[in-house]
């Protein structure tokens, strides 16, 4: 396979602090590897230390034993920070708390200007990058005229701008309406897909992880369960004992299982369950 | 939010104007000199003057003229204060007696002087804003401090103050209307009572909104951090500031008329 | 806080109702929900609380904002008091009752929320972790013994855990004190599951006002609004769709399973 991305080696972290008022939850001898072009979604209860895994991605933290690769580089070594965080682009929970500009435009130039990078060069890549998240015709705005979808969908392209090989979403999504959440799930998709950036999308959604190549669940710290994620729903017991949901669909092929009737395991989504109950189409 | 809808100083109408296109630094010197010049005028032909020039810039400008009127709304009190206080105060020849109130020619003629100063003050200032974008007027001021930089002015940051500025207080001000109705529905009062009880009543308001601010800087901190800023440091823009002939010609045209303006008239 | 203008909205809602509220984002229901607590008041129309004109220049306001208690969206992000004891109490201070009386108050306004009182009262708020920090803020509302409670989308930001704790608290508080809960939610599976009836605003009007089997009889309608219906509603419908003769007023998973056990002729 491959050569990794992303590679925690024994990873640890003690309970500390990033900010004040913001804490952030232990990691347990963390072993994980993300492959370049991958979408790997991270599950897990508020405190599971989902967030502290996606903050040491970008050296935001860096382990207190253990080590965290990104492509060649160690998130420890002081000297790699800035070249770090330029392949790996990080989103975060607020919509409102990380557009630092007063348009659109000159938020997605923000990253590109901290890198040192010519003027002409930012305006190209700011067409870009907009143009990737369909969000163009809104460069002239000012972020609070937009909607939360929207405002995430310009936070995504100030990294896409920023041209990371990887992007970490620590839940995007989760302050969103239904709307805002379509969007900014078929932007993070179609970039997966059509620019080959890896992703890492962090979130308690479990409607936003049946499309990821690879689930993590996470649990107090630790890796709690991993693999495709019709591996990961059929352990719907262990799912509910984590205090995950478990959609509707994938919880009634339990049940219909547990009685003995013929229904696969892990069914994901109202396409597979309607094809196992009128299979002549 | 209402309260603050009347408020034009320090917005900004787009165009694509000779004003709009000239180059903030250009703006930025233009408006200092208005300023001074201001200050130096003694007679009425000088005022007429600069208000001459200042109708000649909001005509080349395309803003519609009651954008312009309506900046001085928010400045009517201060202003019929300043021009009456010099009618009645001012000693002289009395041309008209109301009860005890004496008006006297004097009076009348600083009046009128002192009254058309600050409006055309704050004409010619809010035309800054309204033909310059906040980035461009941000712009403008750290190119202009930047040479300060060797005496300790901090001119990056203190632009980027500004742009942060700029980008959230449309939302703390949603933020305060939100916490106010949340407190209301809980039976607070922030209209009635006397001076103590209503700066009491506001701890509600103010404390939410405070700590607030905090976790928004401390997300927006991060958030920076993690798209690789350290500061002005080997930072470059996404515009840059370029100053074209027609700035040339703008700058000679000011000069000349401030000149004369201030010294002749 | 944008305003969405509301038009020509009739609408009652009886005591010891539990109504969900839903439409798409800038439909109005921020709005109207304040509407019901006078927090705005209409351009035209009447709105009435327990017979109450809140239009009428001598409706003490204050009182209507008693009976009915509004939680906001995110309402950890609006407390203030130095203890738990204060931020609670602030309600009930504000309606004039004694030291004695707030106290008791809080004390039934934390159990409801299922936070202890005896070990939490002087803690600050600032202190507690997101969710609890929510329950303090709901308590806060609560503890001024509303006879209505409308929430806005008060499980948004949560985790499953923390959603289903804060819903099941609302339930009890309907079920055992006979409240009447006006819930604004996003959430098609927690409407399915908890109310009694649904209303559906679009561009500040009633679209549609029934059951909730009724509502989500008309999938195709809130799909044009960009709303969805639960999602195994939505494999009943598909099931038809394909020729099946189920029935598809089914809400729940376990409706689910006993009916498609039933068409599939399937033997227990």
């Amino acid at each position: 396979m491959a050569k990794p991305l992303i590679r925690f080696t024994d990873v640890s972290f003690q309970y500390g602090r990033i900010h004040p008022g913001e804490t952030s939850a232990a990691l347990h001898n963390i072993n994980l590897e993300v492959y370049e072009h991958e979408f790997v979604a991270v599950l897990g209860h508020n405190g599971s230390g989902k967030s502290t895994l996606a903050k040491h991605v970008n050296a935001l933290l860096i382990p207190t034993s253990g080590q965290v690769m990104v492509s060649d580089l160690d998130t420890s070594d002081q000297d790699k920070v800035w070249e770090i965080r330029q392949q790996v682009g990080m989103v975060f929970q607020n919509p409102d708390n990380q557009l630092v500009a007063t348009t659109v435009e000159e938020d997605v130039a923000f990253g590109p200007e901290n890198l040192g990078i010519p003027s002409l060069e930012i305006q190209k890549r700011v067409t870009e990058a907009l143009q990737a998240v369909d969000m163009l015709d809104y460069r002239l705005h000012s972020p609070h005229q937009l909607s939360g979808g929207q405002k995430q969908r310009v936070a995504i392209a100030g990294m896409i701008s920023m041209r990371p090989k990887c992007i970490v979403l620590d839940e995007p999504t989760a302050m969103l309406d239904p709307e805002g959440r379509r969007e900014v799930m078929s932007t993070i998709h179609r970039l997966n897909k059509e620019e080959g950036i890896t992703v890492l999308h962090i979130t308690h959604h479990m409607d936003e992880v049946i499309a990821a190549d690879r689930v993590i669940v996470m649990d107090q710290g630790r890796i709690a369960l991993q693999g495709t994620p019709r591996e990961v729903f059929s352990n719907v017991d262990l799912l509910r004992e984590l205090h995950l949901d478990v959609p509707q669909v994938t919880d009634l092929a339990q049940r219909l299982r547990l009685k003995g009737y013929p229904i696969q395991e892990g069914t994901l989504t109202v396409s597979e369950m309607v094809m196992q109950l009128c299979p002549s189409d | 939010m209402s309260m603050f809808k009347n408020v034009t100083i320090g917005q900004y109408i787009p165009g694509n104007s000779v004003i709009h296109r000239l180059d903030p630094r250009t703006k930025i010197l233009a408006t200092t000199l208005l300023i001074v010049v201001l200050f130096m005028v003694k007679s009425a032909i000088g005022y007429a003057l600069v208000a001459l020039g200042i109708a000649g810039v909001i005509w080349a400008s395309e803003i519609p003229w009651r954008y312009v009127i309506r900046g001085l709304r928010p400045l009517l009190v201060i202003l019929i204060l300043t021009v009456s206080l010099h009618l009645f105060m001012t000693e002289g020849r009395v041309i008209l007696q109301i009860w005890f109130l004496k008006v006297t020619w004097e009076g009348l003629v600083r009046g009128l002087m002192m009254g058309s100063r600050l409006i055309l003050l704050i004409v010619g200032t809010s035309l800054l804003t309204l033909t310059t974008s906040p980035i461009q007027l941000t712009d403008g001021i750290e190119s202009l401090l930047t040479p300060g930089k060797k005496i300790g002015i901090p001119a990056h940051e203190l632009a980027m103050m500004m742009t942060i500025a700029l980008r959230f207080i449309p939302t703390l001000l949603e933020e305060t209307e939100k916490i106010m109705k949340a407190q209301m529905a809980r039976g607070a009062d922030f209209q009635s009572g006397g001076i103590m009880q209503r700066a009491k009543s506001l701890v509600p308001l103010l404390v939410p909104l405070f700590v607030n601010a905090f976790r928004r800087a401390d997300d927006l901190a991060i958030a920076m951090e993690a798209r690789g800023y350290r500061g002005g440091e080997g930072r470059t823009k996404f515009r840059e500031l370029k100053l074209q002939p027609m700035d040339g010609v703008a700058i000679t045209i000011v000069v000349s008329f401030a000149v004369v303006v201030g010294v002749f008239f | 806080m944008v305003k969405v203008a509301l038009s020509d909205v009739n609408l009652e809602i009886e005591a010891g109702e539990f109504v969900g509220l839903i439409g798409p984002t800038g439909s109005g229901k921020s709005t109207l929900v304040q509407h019901f607590n006078g927090l705005i008041l209409p351009s035209s129309g009447k709105v009435y609380v327990d017979g109450v004109d809140l239009t009428k220049k001598d409706t003490q306001l204050r009182l209507i904002r008693q009976k009915v208690g509004l939680v906001f969206q995110y309402p950890e992000h609006q407390l203030f008091g130095e203890t738990i004891l204060e931020d609670v109490g602030f309600g009930p201070r504000n309606g004039g009752l004694s030291d004695g009386e707030v106290e008791e108050r809080v004390r039934e306004a934390l159990e409801y929320v299922g936070m202890d009182y005896e070990s939490l009262k002087d803690r600050s708020p600032f202190e507690l972790s997101g969710g609890q920090k929510r329950r303090v803020a709901i308590a806060g509302v609560l503890a001024m013994r509303p006879s209505v409670l409308i929430l806005d989308e008060p499980t948004a930001g949560l985790d499953p855990q923390g959603r289903e704790e804060i819903l099941s608290e609302i339930k009890r508080l309907h079920e055992e004190r006979g409240i009447t809960v006006i819930l604004v939610t996003h959430s098609m599976e927690d409407v399915a599951r908890l109310v009694d009836r649904i209303i559906v605003m679009e561009r500040g009007c009633v679209a549609l006002d029934g059951t909730p089997v009724e509502i989500f009889r008309q999938a195709d309608r809130l799909q044009d609004m960009g709303l969805g219906i639960p999602q195994i509603t939505e494999l009943m419908r598909e099931l038809q769709a394909q020729g099946l003769d189920v029935n598809t007023d089914i809400l729940r998973v376990e409706q689910a399973e006993e009916e498609i056990i039933r068409i599939m002729g399937w033997q227990k």
